[in-house]
């Protein structure tokens, strides 16, 4: 693969841009030196996770929230808004249906507006730390607000949207998804939840439900004990950190008709506003030290395995699974051996 | 380490009203093991070509079933090139008469599909076509 230059992705050379994110997506080694070229210029940009059962309305209103963020504020200049559309990959066959674009016509023409879709491939981590990647690329090349498109099914989506400054968990009315919604966590994780498809029967009730379950986690969080580190604690350690009280912030609860960009305004305008209060409470600081720290840890992770996979006699491998097979002795006494 | 799969844009330009036939390739894509990214109805030029930039794919796929493709596939492909997208593989699906197919090949169009074709052939034209730019 050919080099990209860091500078072309600084002045805006969406090209460049789009070749790094494949390089990133390919685990070129490339990416490395590109990924560090770019890391002290990044740290700008509001993160915002938009997250939701399948069907929600997700990209309808990343959609408009695109074009609402571009309007601006008087005075300012327009902020430029990149938004990376995750869509699972398929298990059997290693493809993928991205069709999070459809939705998003509206942006079409703008220049202020970078779209990528992504397929989540499976990787264990590998979703995750692609996301971050991107976001590090997408941060540098000078985009303001940065979009996260995740369905919020399972720990790994749970984790990219975690990835975000602020969480938006996006419900509709008589998906029977409360209860789902529940168990993935995804309630503690909102800093903003919204109602979409208002227009729709049932619509009052599940933001009655919303309500008593969210006073439920608030009561919860507090008198509850997180104690080491077992089943979802220690997958999602995110979670632990929202449940941190969160001083003077309340997720709000907004209604919304994406389709026809109800409701849109007042949920761009908290959205923004939890971006000022992580700042000036210095929460902001606190989760891009959390989020980093994640990450040199995932990639110690990562980087020593490799190492040891490289140095690694397979044949050995092999032969030591053999006997683990055969019950000689077991995985842990296995990896005695091997270490 | 380098993990590459195919990125294919399926656009249907123009203004012909259903899009089943493009949906049944992007399915078949999918399932070959391909990444999908569909755009809708009714993509202009201006829209494919800026879709096709951003998901940086290898392969466009047109679905026009209009009778516009004489009109519409030289717009794309000079959308594309000056894109800077020169080595982009477009194929080309729908209703096209045969006289006016080796006028779109002329244009760089890889393939041209009439309705009924096996799905199977142009997941392996693909393939192949990818093959060859990688060597
Ligand atoms: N009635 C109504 N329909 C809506 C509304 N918002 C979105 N929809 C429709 O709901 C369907 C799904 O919308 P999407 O925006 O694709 O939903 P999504 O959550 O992004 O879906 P996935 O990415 O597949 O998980 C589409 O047909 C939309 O037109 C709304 O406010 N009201
Ligand atoms: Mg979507």
């Amino acid at each position: 693969m050919p080099q990209i230059d860091p500078i072309a992705i600084r002045q805006g050379d969406r090209l460049a841009l789009s070749r790094a994110l494949t390089m990133i997506e390919n685990n070129a080694p490339e990416s490395r030196a590109l990924q560090s070229a770019l890391f002290p210029f990044t740290g700008h940009a509001h993160l915002i996770g938009v997250t939701g059962a399948p069907g929600a309305g997700k990209s309808t209103l990343v959609n408009q929230l695109a074009m609402g963020l571009r309007q601006g504020k008087e005075g300012q200049p327009a902020p430029k808004v990149a938004i990376i559309a995750v869509d699972p990959t398929s298990p059997f066959t290693g493809g993928a249906l991205l069709g999070d674009r459809i939705r998003m016509g509206g942006l079409a023409g703008d220049k202020g507006i970078f779209i990528r879709s992504m397929a989540s491939r499976g990787v264990l981590g590998g979703l995750a730390s692609h996301t971050a990647a991107f976001v590090t690329i997408l941060d540098s090349a000078g985009f303001d607000l940065i979009i996260i498109e995740t369905i919020g099914a399972g720990q790994a989506e749970v984790g990219i949207a975690s990835l975000a400054h602020t969480v938006v968990v996006v419900e509709a009315p008589g998906m029977g998804d409360d209860i789902q919604a529940i168990k993935a966590g995804i309630l503690e994780i909102a800093d903003i939840i919204v109602v979409n498809k208002a227009d729709r029967l049932g619509a009052e009730n599940t933001i009655r439900a919303l309500r008593v379950m969210l006073e439920m986690a608030q009561g919860k969080s507090g008198a509850f004990d997180i104690k080491g580190k077992h089943g979802l604690d220690a997958l999602l350690p995110t979670i632990k950190e929202k449940q941190k009280p969160q001083p003077g912030w309340i997720p709000p609860i907004h209604t919304t008709i994406a389709t026809e960009g109800q409701g849109i305004a007042p949920l761009i305008e908290d959205i923004l506003r939890h971006g000022e209060h992580l700042a000036h409470t210095g929460e902001w600081q606190q989760k891009e030290a959390a989020r980093l720290r994640r990450d040199i840890q995932a990639l110690i992770r990562n980087t020593l395995l490799d190492q040891w996979w490289q140095k690694q006699d397979e044949n050995q491998f092999e032969e030591i699974l053999a006997d683990v097979l055969q019950r000689k002795y077991s995985p842990l006494e296995a990896v005695e051996r091997l270490l | 380490m380098t993990e590459k799969r195919i990125r294919v844009l399926i656009a249907k330009p123009g203004l012909d009203g259903h899009d089943r036939g493009a949906k049944v390739i992007a399915r078949a894509l999918m399932d070959a093991g391909m990444e999908v990214i569909y755009t809708g109805l009714r993509q202009t030029p201006e829209m494919i070509a800026e879709a096709a930039l951003q998901e940086d794919v290898d392969v466009v796929g047109l679905s026009i079933l209009s009778g516009a493709h004489n009109a519409l596939v030289p717009a794309i492909i000079e959308k594309l090139h000056s894109s800077g997208l020169t080595n982009i593989k477009v194929f080309v699906g729908g209703i096209i008469p045969e006289p006016d197919i080796a006028g779109l090949l002329d244009l760089g169009v890889k393939a041209v599909y009439g309705p009924g074709t096996d799905t199977q052939t142009i997941i392996a034209d693909i393939q192949h076509a990818m093959q060859r730019s990688s060597r």
